[in-house]
């Protein structure tokens, strides 16, 4: 028995400019988580390079990458990953407690509050996840993606585990951000999903099969709380 | 300096939290190391309090107290204790007079017996001395006068009382020169002792009737022998030098051949100290060993917990990896939180300790002993194996791949 080498992303070469709305599709087993976790700095490429504002992840050091995932990146994950039994506001500080500056309490729980407020949840500060909708939960996750001001936010399936009317809500707020000249990398497998996006691409067996920017981009209701927000500069680059 | 103490209370907060979120379990967590330093400090407290007692009382016999006891016979090459006594009133005497190193001699002859007063009676020891006794114990009667050297020679029937005894048969006072029966012998109370109190071994002191040895032996006990001599050096450097004249006055005396071993053994209040130092210190290792495994124990709890803590969370883990959290973080956070729990346990074992010492004294009369020292190290101890045991399942929170992490179930 030897080792098979199962190549999950292969030749993949794929360049994200500041503030594009990217959605990556594919079936299950094409790569596209590994993609993910590759842009999301969480692993390296065992060959090639990821240059995240011209810095090669792929020769930084987990300490490094920890950082970096910290301050430049957002992530919204399928099952939220909110820490249970924590409220909202605390599970919104969590990137902070991690930063390269330290930042006081009072300070941290000032803007947990204000992404909190963003994403529609105030008055629910203090609710744990368990008192939280499923959709509200997802907002809390985003209000955490946040809350570090990265210029990029990482959402695998976000919407998988949500039903279709809650799913829009969550998207509105996803396209906010990108208004606002966030760069937004969107990983899913529904199709209507995607189309929220600006480009498209499609993976299968590692490598991508097709990138395509969307025509017929459908826009969802925005509520109100995402309306509002100022611009920040936001760059990525997947190579 | 700020920035340091921001992100140091920030990762002691983190630790704080996880505790906080599962109360019950942080309790019983803590519950082994609770009953671990409770159990350290108040086994510590009593063995001092005895050795505190037992060291107290022999120095107060002065350190040029010798004491003289007969036995150790060597008998076909086995070292056993006769049955009969070795020592005579003579033996004492001739210490008093050839021993120039030696101060005060008094033989003693032991008893017990009933003690009746008019209607009232008292059950107590009779302990039979000389004239020289009260220097030798440095107690003093409080009323009357101690028998005399006359009344020693004359084997008259008279008595000094311990004050217990005193109390007991005569509750309105009036004891001195009231007469007494012991064991049907009637005696005329001389004096009153002065109180005492406990003595090494918790018997009351207090509780004994002092007589001529002479009397003791011919009119209550019927013996020719005695049960010790009691001495004292004229000074407390002088101690060696009175016990190497007295055995071989002795030895001279029971006419022992060189190279035979002496059939009489010598304590001196050093050898007596040293001896009860020992004991007392095997007893403070022996209760601070079994105590100390109990805390091992409680940090093995731990440590246990902790490793269900990591699995358990290890999802918990990955999201904070995922959202920038460094191995070091992560480190810290487990290794807070099991340091945490000792040193809280620890506290709250502290607390409950010197409670259940002070319990202890109060329930059982024992006396107790809480030093710094002893719940101090206690308290380290406790953290120190918060550390050690929360080592390890921190290390392996820490040693986590994010990716594996997130995807558990």
């Amino acid at each position: 028995m030897g080792e098979v080498e199962v190549r999950a992303l292969d030749a993949v070469d794929l360049d994200v400019a500041r503030g594009e709305f990217l959605a990556i599709m594919g079936p299950s087993g094409s790569g596209k988580t590994t993609l993910m976790n590759v842009i999301g700095a969480l692993d390296r490429p065992t060959s090639g390079s990821y240059l995240l504002d011209g810095v090669d992840v792929a020769t930084l050091d987990a300490d490094q990458r920890a950082e970096i995932r910290n301050a430049r990146i957002g992530f919204v994950f399928q099952n939220f990953n909110l820490l249970s039994r924590t409220s909202a506001v605390e599970n919104v500080e969590l990137p902070l407690l991690y930063g390269d500056m330290p930042i006081a309490a009072e300070e941290r729980r000032r803007r947990a509050r204000a992404a909190l407020a963003r994403v529609g949840l105030e008055g629910r500060e203090h609710h744990v996840p368990s008192q939280l909708s499923g959709g509200q939960q997802q907002r809390v996750a985003i209000a955490r993606a946040l809350i570090a001001d990265p210029p990029l936010l990482l959402a695998d399936e976000p919407t998988g585990n949500l039903d279709s009317r809650t799913s829009e809500e969550v998207m509105a707020i996803v396209e906010g951000l990108n208004d606002e000249g966030r760069t937004i990398v969107l990983i899913t497998h529904e199709p209507d999903i995607a189309l929220h996006a600006r480009r498209v691409v499609t993976m299968r067996d590692g490598r991508i099969v097709s990138d395509e920017l969307v025509r017929d981009r459908v826009r969802a209701p925005r509520p109100a709380a995402v309306a509002a927000g100022a611009g920040v500069p936001s760059t990525g680059s997947a190579r | 300096m700020k920035l340091a103490l921001v992100r140091t209370g920030n990762i002691v907060k983190v630790g704080l939290q996880s505790i906080l979120r599962n109360t019950l379990r942080s309790a019983l967590t803590m519950l082994g190391i609770i009953i671990g330093v409770a159990c350290v400090i108040a086994m510590v407290a009593v063995a001092g309090g005895a050795s505190q007692s037992i060291q107290a009382s022999i120095s107060s016999l002065g350190t040029n107290f010798i004491q003289i006891f007969p036995g150790a016979v060597t008998q076909s090459g086995a070292r056993i204790f006769t049955g009969q006594s070795t020592l005579t009133a003579e033996d004492a005497e001739a210490i008093k007079t050839e021993c120039p190193s030696v101060a005060y001699v008094s033989a003693s002859v032991r008893s017990a017996g009933q003690i009746a007063a008019g209607e009232l009676n008292w059950s107590t020891s009779i302990f039979g001395a000389d004239v020289d006794w009260p220097f030798i114990r440095a107690w003093n009667v409080a009323e009357g006068s101690f028998f005399t050297e006359a009344e020693v020679k004359g084997a008259a029937k008279v008595a000094v009382l311990g004050t217990t005894v005193a109390d007991n048969l005569f509750p309105g006072g009036g004891a001195v020169g009231a007469l007494i029966r012991i064991k049907n012998v009637p005696f005329r109370v001389s004096g009153v002792l002065e109180k005492k109190g406990g003595s090494m071994m918790g018997q009351d002191q207090d509780d004994q009737v002092i007589a001529p040895y002479t009397t003791v032996m011919k009119r209550l006990v019927g013996t020719q022998r005695i049960n010790m001599i009691q001495v004292t050096a004229v000074s407390p450097d002088r101690v060696a030098e009175a016990k190497t004249e007295i055995e071989a006055l002795l030895r001279q005396r029971q006419r022992i051949g060189p190279g035979q071993d002496s059939n009489f053994m010598m304590r001196t209040q050093e050898e007596i100290a040293a001896t009860a130092a020992e004991n007392t210190r095997t007893l403070s290792i022996l209760l601070g060993s079994v105590a100390a495994i109990s805390l091992l124990v409680g940090g093995i709890g731990i440590m246990n917990i902790m490793l269900v803590s990591v699995t358990e969370r290890t999802r918990e883990i990955g999201v904070r990896m995922a959202i920038g959290a460094k191995a070091r973080h992560v480190l810290a956070q487990f290794l807070v939180e099991a340091v945490v729990l000792a040193v809280v346990g620890g506290a709250i074992g502290v607390g409950l300790g010197i409670g259940s010492s002070l319990l202890i004294s109060s329930l059982a009369g024992w006396p107790v002993r809480l030093g710094p020292g002893p719940i101090a190290l206690a308290f380290g101890f406790a953290a120190l194996v918060g550390v050690f045991f929360g080592y390890y399942p921190a290390r392996r929170a820490a040693r986590l791949d994010p990716i594996e992490a997130l995807r558990y179930e």
